[in-house]
């Protein structure tokens, strides 16, 4: 079958604090970490908060909604996977809860994209019990 | 407790060269590095075996200082290998000067050298993307400065030919630097229609892939002296790195280069006006925009404005007199070039693109995604 030979997005190691974002993101559900010694909310995924460095880090629901902070659009790559992707958006996007993350806005056309347009999250199922939070105009 | 003034003008760099610049090359990595400690070197009128400090870096080697030893066949009493990206041997200035100033040594060799475009076509990197990017694709660097790029724009209103202005300006002074590996003409409009890479940066924002390496020889004030060469004063240097990741970048318009560029120009007792040339790694358009605002030559926001009013020959403040990693070359971290071409244009000897009466320069390197930076000031000896 042609889709066995299809090249597959390159998936996130898990073997670090950030196992419980991605597998979170399987339930449709997307989380951030938050220090409970200080209450600030932090990307990326630490064992110790980064503000403070209390050991004591939780992980909170987040809306999934957010603005674009800044993006790109990739119009070449190397990649197996994305190279049948391109021309595909990257973005960083400061969510409601206070964080700025790395994601793909899909679902959008790519010359409505601007900084500062309101977005909402996906998850791209990825076997493995794990999924991909992805971004499209909210 | 010193302070760092104290450390101003007591180290002359009284040495420098490239090797190897070109596209293709017949020699290693470690062999072109040793040609370059070698030519830099002579330059100064010394020999390998007066060498008692080694730094170096590149993408090639586990422990680069360590190999470039074992190239020059010395043994040295310090050696760093610190790797901060682009900006490293930028920052290998301020270590050195601390060495020497303390006695751990006397001359000091720091070094680079890449044959990226002979062995991979494309930049050849040891930097890694967090787990938390890597499934959305950014191409590293590229991705991150187109990043950094857009939200400038949109913060600053810093515009599209701005930022071809600045690889114009590059082209302008590689025209007039025999080394240059790209010498033709380009006009703003060559620029913008050049193939987008990754919206809003053209190829003709991006730097060359290039080989090539360099080195320079840092002494004693005294010891310059009795060299009998026109010796050029380490006047302040500065390093800070604000993130590893794009990540983790707290400002996507602001650098650490703030904090780099004060303690060098702290160090030195000057300020951004008694600088007569800049040079700023341009790995990317916006990092000269980026420069010339954190560095504080003009206010944040203002950079393009200032593109507007010129940095290319003839223009009140020259910046990257070689025609940079734009034109000129690019071996995958530009810092040594910076180096080399600010003690070059101290000591008169540019020819074409010799700036009158240059007395002061300023180098700045960038590395990784405007993570590493550091900023040297040199002053020629009057």
């Amino acid at each position: 079958m042609p889709s066995e030979r299809a090249p597959e997005r390159p998936l996130p190691e898990t073997r670090n604090a950030g196992a419980t974002f991605w597998s979170k993101a399987a339930e449709s559900v997307l989380v951030v970490p938050k220090c409970t010694e200080c209450g600030r909310t932090f990307w990326y995924p630490r064992p110790r908060c980064p503000n403070c460095g209390s050991e004591h880090v939780d992980w909170v629901h987040a809306s999934g909604k957010g603005a674009v902070h800044t993006f790109t659009i990739v119009r070449q790559s190397a990649d197996p996977y994305f190279r049948t992707k391109v021309p595909y958006a990257v973005a960083m996007i400061d969510l409601d809860e206070g964080v700025r993350i790395m994601t793909n806005v899909v679902d959008t056309p790519l010359e409505a994209l601007m900084v500062g347009m309101r977005v909402e999250v996906l998850f791209e199922p990825a076997g493995g019990g794990i999924a991909i939070p992805l971004f499209r105009r909210a | 407790m010193t302070s760092a003034g104290a450390l101003s003008a007591q180290v002359a760099v009284v040495g420098a060269a490239t090797a190897g610049i070109g596209w293709e090359s017949r020699q290693n990595v470690a062999e072109i590095m040793a040609e370059a400690a070698h030519r830099a070197l002579a330059d100064a009128g010394l020999s390998v075996r007066d060498v008692d400090g080694l730094f170096a870096v590149t993408p090639y080697y586990w422990m680069p200082s360590v190999t470039l030893a074992d190239q020059l066949g010395i043994q040295p009493k310090v050696t760093d290998s610190t790797n901060i990206g682009g900006a490293s041997v930028v920052a290998h200035v301020g270590h050195a000067v601390r060495a020497i100033v303390s006695g751990q040594c006397e001359v000091a060799v720091i070094a680079y050298a890449s044959t990226q475009r002979t062995d991979a076509g494309r930049l050849v990197t040891g930097a890694d993307l967090l787990p938390y990017e890597r499934p959305y694709g950014p191409l590293f660097p590229i991705s991150g400065y187109a990043m950094v790029t857009q939200r400038h724009m949109h913060e600053y209103g810093t515009t599209r030919e701005q930022l071809a202005k600045v690889t114009v300006a590059a082209s302008e002074w590689a025209s007039l630097n025999p080394e240059a590996l790209k010498r033709g003409p380009l006009a703003v409009a060559d620029v913008v229609a050049s193939p987008l890479v990754s919206d809003p940066l053209r190829k003709l924002d991006i730097c060359l892939v290039t080989d090539g390496g360099g080195a320079i020889v840092l002494t004693t004030r005294d010891r310059a002296r009795r060299s009998g060469k026109r010796a050029v004063s380490v006047l302040g240097t500065g390093e800070s790195h604000s993130h590893c990741y794009m990540s983790n970048m707290r400002s996507y318009t602001e650098t650490a280069g703030v904090q780099s560029g004060r303690a060098a120009f702290e160090m030195a007792g000057l300020g951004p006006k008694d600088v007569d040339v800049v040079q700023i790694y341009d790995a990317f358009t916006i990092m000269v925009v980026l420069g010339l605002e954190d560095l504080g030559f003009c206010a944040k926001g203002e950079g393009g404005a200032m593109i507007d009013e010129g940095i290319g020959p003839g223009s009140r403040l020259p910046v990257n007199t070689t025609g940079g990693g734009l034109r000129y070359c690019h071996p995958g971290m530009f810092g040594i070039f910076l180096l080399v071409e600010a003690v070059r244009q101290l000591r008169g000897e540019c020819g074409e693109r010799q700036v009158a009466d240059a007395r002061t320069a300023l180098a700045h390197g960038f590395g990784g995604v405007l993570a590493g930076n550091a900023t040297v000031i040199l002053g020629r000896d009057r």
